[in-house]
């Protein structure tokens, strides 16, 4: 895939906890309609990384340009939302409470405009509105293949089909780029596979970008144009997966390096 | 075996989101809506009106307003009581200041200043959740009840401190003041639950409801998705609060006629909860149902004694009642906590199969 422009930059950003360093110096360009994966051991940073791009975190040092645009300080997390960037979450973070058609109806909600009092009539303007964001969202239940539990609460799912209704929310939403933090984490091989399918198609279908993290390799290998690796709050390497997987640095990072004496 | 869906196909989104999607539930709710309407008024009583259907209807609407706020945003309030507190005093200070204004315009407006004081008071939800708000909205209560009781204006400077609604027509029917028959208020507080359950039950079926519940069941990711806590919060104690302003006008106007402070207090706020509870939380069926268990208990536990013969000295019962209440309500947690409304619900599903359940 030909290298589009950057649709985001993240710029020597720093982020820490008090004495921990979560994040030194990182920079990530993620460019249009790419597939980049972001890996590294456990605490190397990864999830903070994803964090600071949808503004749960406020970096200390650094800047964020999306779209062109740099992001002001103080943003808070619904203002990124709707700026067009969308994510899932390591632990599944659906509306337990709530239906599948619910959630990902909720998905939608930043693109609803109908104020209380028509919707408390539940006419007209607000009416219409509603079946056209239900329109939608059938689309996207036709694409993830959940009809058939589309008005079961999602409590009840079990879990791999939950991590799907999440990417589902997540699409709802209509973002320009799509953060997902572990969309695999805890799936048996076959449930992987319609994940990875499904993440491929949304880039095929849908043309957003994807920023993913993953634990495992064969995964990321296999689905991602592009590799960023993160250790201890630095990024130690980026390129393709074949670079990558080949880099002395990567390799000592996950297996350890031996430290000589003297 | 009646009670089936086979060969009601819903072919548009429209049918699929209706509140009865089902024809039966439909003309169950015609039904029901008739009997209410149309046959309560023709058979019953003077004291059944009075005692048990008026207080059921006003105070339905309370818990709805409460439902809206806690079972469906999230946000747990003890300051139902004081919310009411608004509503009644407003209808106070409206129609004595105003007599030509129109009674139910009068109510309306009421709900609406409570809804002001409502957004007053949540403010504090920004920064804190659960217990910890809950005892912020016990303020509310403290406060507007002291209020109301200290600053003389609110009931015209009169010497016993009670206020008095004033007798009023609508469409040229006393609708308040002692004049006003028992039929024609229950009719009166029965339109408004009917319309204020179906303007709530449109609320939480649509995206302003949806962001409630998204609120409540997972705020950071909530807020992740691009829902803005503040005004999702700020918009749940607004309604909320207009509900239990308007169901405050309604206790004072349409049931009591006069009313103190008393009447609002803590334990009228704990009422409403526990009938939310009962009823079942983030339903708006659950509120209505809620209300009545709450309002009928009392009456069938001081009548039961009665039927058997059984002449209790009104002290001992009025002890036996609030102890059988509580040991009721701690049954109903553990037996089905999710209340009334998922009784109902699980019936309703039985049905579906029932006689042949394959």
């Amino acid at each position: 895939m030909s290298q589009g422009e950057a649709i985001l930059q993240v710029q020597e950003v720093s982020l820490s906890f008090g004495a921990v360093q979560a994040l030194i110096d990182v920079s990530v360009d993620v460019y249009a309609g790419e597939l980049l994966a972001i890996i590294g051991p456990n605490g190397a940073g990864k999830t903070s990384l994803l964090n600071v791009i949808s503004g749960v975190y406020r970096p200390q040092r650094g800047r964020i340009v999306f779209m062109g645009k740099e992001r002001p300080r103080h943003t808070r997390p619904y203002e990124v939302a709707r700026q067009g960037i969308a994510r899932t979450f390591q632990n599944v973070a659906l509306f337990k409470g709530m239906t599948v058609l619910e959630n990902l109806m909720t998905g939608r909600a930043l693109h609803m405009r109908r104020g209380l009092f028509s919707q408390a009539l539940y006419w007209g303007w607000a009416l219409r509105e509603e079946e056209e964001h239900r329109a939608y969202v059938e689309k996207i239940i036709d694409f993830l293949e959940i009809e058939a539990i589309r008005k079961t609460p999602v409590g009840r799912l079990p879990y791999g089909l939950q991590k799907r209704v999440e990417l589902g929310r997540a699409l709802a939403a209509e973002p320009k780029l799509l953060l997902l933090d572990e969309p695999m984490a805890g799936m048996n091989v076959e449930e992987k596979e319609d994940m990875c399918r499904f993440i491929l198609d949304t880039r095929e279908e849908f043309g957003i970008t994807c920023v993913l993290i993953e634990h495992d390799m064969g995964v990321v290998m296999d689905i991602s144009d592009r590799v960023v690796v993160l250790d201890y709050g630095r990024k130690i390497a980026e390129g393709s997966p074949e670079e990558v997987r080949t880099n002395q640095d990567v390799i000592d990072a996950y297996l350890g390096v031996v430290h000589e004496e003297g | 075996m009646i009670y089936r869906e086979t060969g009601q196909f819903k072919t548009s989104y429209r049918r699929d989101q209706a509140i009865f999607p089902i024809a039966q539930d439909r003309w169950f709710v015609v039904a029901a809506l008739g009997v209410a309407f149309v046959v309560v008024p023709l058979v019953a009583n003077e004291y059944w009106l009075q005692a048990v259907l008026i207080p059921w209807l006003v105070f339905s609407i309370a818990a709805i307003g409460l439902n809206l706020l806690t079972g469906y945003a999230g946000q747990l309030s003890l300051g139902t009581g004081g919310f009411m507190a608004v509503g009644a005093y407003a209808v106070y200070k409206l129609t004595t200041a105003f007599p030509e204004l129109n009674v139910i315009v009068v109510f309306l407006l009421a709900g609406l200043f409570a809804a002001g004081v409502g957004i007053l008071f949540g403010l504090p939800s920004l920064r804190i959740k659960g217990l910890y708000l809950a005892v912020a909205t016990l303020a509310a209560q403290f406060f507007l009840i002291w209020l109301f009781n200290r600053v003389p204006w609110f009931f015209n400077y009169n010497p016993s401190g009670t206020i008095t609604m004033p007798p009023r027509t609508f469409l040229g029917v006393m609708v308040t003041g002692p004049e006003a028959t028992a039929t024609v208020r229950y009719l009166v507080a029965l339109s408004f639950v009917v319309v204020f359950a179906l303007l709530a039950k449109n609320l939480v079926r649509t995206n302003i409801g949806r962001t409630w519940m998204a609120i409540r069941d997972m705020d950071v990711a909530a807020e992740i998705i691009g829902i803005r806590p503040l005004t999702t919060k700020l918009s749940a104690f607004a309604v909320s609060s207009f509900y239990c302003g308007l169901a405050g006008a309604l206790v004072f106007s349409l049931y009591l006629g006069s009313v103190e402070t008393l009447a609002f207090d803590i334990t009228v706020s704990f009422e409403v909860l526990f009938m939310i509870i009962i009823g079942g939380l983030g339903s708006i069926l659950g509120s209505i149902l809620g209300a009545g268990f709450i309002v009928l208990v009392p009456i069938f536990l001081t009548n039961v004694p009665r039927l058997f013969g059984i002449e209790v000295p009104v002290d001992l019962a009025k002890e036996v009642e609030a102890m059988v209440f509580g040991g009721l309500i701690v049954f109903f947690l553990i037996v089905e906590p999710l209340g009334l409304a998922r009784l109902w619900q699980i019936a309703k599903e039985k049905l579906r199969r029932w006689p042949f359940p394959y």
